[in-house]
């Protein structure tokens, strides 16, 4: 697949402190990335060295094929960017702040309308088209300027925490977006704090921390990698001996939690087999069944933490 | 469309230069300061100081007039706009930065350019006759695009707070009127004085306007034209270069 960001040892050092050390990845075509990372680990600063906004130290990086150093402008051309704080201008009315855009990127004055108010009335703003941005709330703030950075119809979008502080309609309404714009073939590098919104919209995260890269992968492959150990979670519709189940293939530990059992497991496919097989040989049938996959929050946490100094 | 191509990024940069009348210069206040100044100037000058005639006034009123309008504004928007998160915005944009710069210069200079015929005008209706209105145009137009070029210069250091580059503006602004020869015209400068006037694009811009009105001039008039030519080239170069170094360091 072919990778539309290309990051090679991205580097950033202020002052004394490396904000962004040496960190690696490939963005594929079509994909939401997700870019996660605690407060202070360098997400803002790869994203705005990846947009152009600040030079890199060291390194490289090619944003859909174009080196962000020696073709700033023709690589800006083919992507969006939505920041974590509204930068519309607010003196602008919504109409004027596209029609701006539209001209940054070199759109014809029709074409420019014919978006904006294609946009505007995607984001639910074209009612309030001609209002000053400075009169718009928080998420309204939001949904132009998603709306700004989508005037060319970039094939990249970069958001940098796009539901930050937002109301619930508003964060669903972007992230619905997100998932549509992805659908149509737009990829998507996303820096969030909230895990459950990485967790549900990226096709692969990536976790930063301290400005070095920790992990890299699928959501589910990375919740599963962290734990070396997996736990199952089963109920059937009679007592059954718990030393039976403890003596099945793989199992280390077997806990009553209920009516239920917990069952900690070195190889889960193998436990899940053997349940199957007690469950015919002794005539149990399994009510419930149930992997007790850690959370993308215990990974990131237990990432982070693993990668203190 | 090449995007990086010069034709192109000419056409953002009239995009920036839009945008900053819309958002800087037609703002009430501007535009008041811009059409109050000339008056009171005139007030100022021709009403207080009645020992001058008012032929050899109108060219150090139309030179300050279109010195500070045209770096009335621009020194305070990379600040402004560093403070408000959309100098981001537009380095995130296909646009270079020499076309951001060049898109503000236009701002100011369309600025400086129609205050300064509010002054013009003032001064034909006082009965002053113009004797070379070609002259004063192209003068205008040159002095607007020099001064537009310091306006810019004004505002490199990397500050995001406007009162900081204000307060450098006019430490810088304040003395150039001084010395380039406003207030005393040039044949009566000491030699010092002279020396430092050769150094203000402003003696020159005030020579040809003095040229215009009364056909009298220090230097000849195609040296002055030269001399503005150059410091407008020279000033544009380096506010760029400078621009292009400092911009990541507001971000």
């Amino acid at each position: 697949m072919t990778a539309v960001i290309h990051a090679l040892n991205l580097t950033k050092v202020f002052g004394s402190s490396t904000a962004v050390d040496h960190i690696s990845f490939d963005v594929r075509q079509g994909e939401i990335f997700g870019f996660l990372g605690p407060n202070g680990a360098g997400k803002t600063t790869t994203t705005r060295m990846l947009t152009g906004v600040i030079p890199l130290d060291a390194g490289s990086a090619t944003i859909l094929g174009h080196d962000i150093r020696s073709e700033p402008v023709l690589a800006k051309q083919g992507f969006g960017v939505v920041p974590e704080t509204s930068n519309a201008y607010t003196d602008l009315t919504a109409w004027q702040n596209l029609m701006l855009m539209g001209e940054l990127y070199g759109l014809p004055r029709a074409r420019a309308e014919q978006r904006s108010s294609d946009l505007l009335g995607m984001v639910g703003l074209l009612e309030r088209k001609d209002q000053k941005v400075q009169a718009y709330s928080k998420g309204m703030k939001q949904r132009i300027i998603l709306a700004m950075a989508l005037i060319h119809e970039p094939e990249l979008l970069f958001l940098d925490e796009p539901t930050s502080g937002l109301d619930v309609q508003s964060t669903q309404m972007i992230l619905s977006l997100l998932r549509d714009l992805n659908r149509q073939g737009t990829t998507i590098f996303l820096t969030t704090h909230n895990m459950e919104e990485a967790n549900r919209l990226c096709h692969r995260v990536a976790i930063i921390r301290g400005g070095k890269m920790v992990a890299i992968d699928a959501p589910e492959k990375l919740k599963t990698a962290i734990d070396r150990v997996h736990r199952i979670e089963v109920s059937f519709d009679r007592e059954v001996p718990g030393d039976a189940l403890a003596a099945l293939g793989s199992v280390i530990e077997v806990s009553r939690a209920g009516d239920k059992w917990q069952i900690t497991t070195q190889d889960k496919d193998a436990t899940i087999r053997s349940l199957m097989t007690f469950s015919q040989q002794n005539g149990a049938a399994i009510v419930t069944l149930n992997t007790l996959a850690p959370s993308l929050d215990e990974a990131f946490l237990r990432l982070t933490q693993e990668a203190k100094p | 469309m090449n995007p990086a191509g010069f034709p192109e990024q000419v056409r953002r940069a009239w995009a920036i230069a839009k945008k900053d009348i819309r958002i800087y210069y037609f703002k009430g206040p501007v535009l008041i300061f811009g059409v109050f100044m000339p008056v009171f100037l005139f007030l100022a000058f021709f009403m207080g100081s009645r020992q001058l005639p008012l032929s050899f006034l109108i060219s150090g009123l139309v030179g300050m007039t279109l010195f500070f309008t045209a770096t009335a504004v621009s020194p305070a928007i990379f600040p402004w706009e560093g403070s408000a998160k959309t100098l981001e915005r537009l380095a995130s944009c296909p646009i270079t930065i020499e076309a951001i710069v060049f898109g503000d210069m236009i701002a100011s200079l369309l600025f400086g350019i129609g205050i300064t015929m509010v002054t013009v005008i003032i001064g034909l209706a006082l009965g002053l006759s113009l004797l070379h209105g070609i002259t004063l145009l192209a003068a205008i137009f040159l002095a607007a695009c020099c001064f537009s070029a310091i306006g810019m210069l004004l505002a490199v250091p990397p500050t995001n707070v406007p009162s900081n580059i204000m307060m450098l503006s006019s430490l810088i602004k304040f003395p150039l009127v001084f010395i380039s020869g406003i207030f005393i015209p040039l044949e009566q400068m000491p030699a010092w004085g002279l020396v430092l006037a050769v150094c203000s694009p402003l003696t020159y811009f005030t020579d040809l306007v003095r040229y215009s009105f009364t056909d009298t001039h220090y230097f000849p008039v195609l040296i002055d034209t030269i001399v503005l030519a150059v410091f407008t080239l020279v000033f544009t170069v380096i506010t760029m270069y400078l621009h292009k170094r400092t911009m990541p360091r507001r971000m």
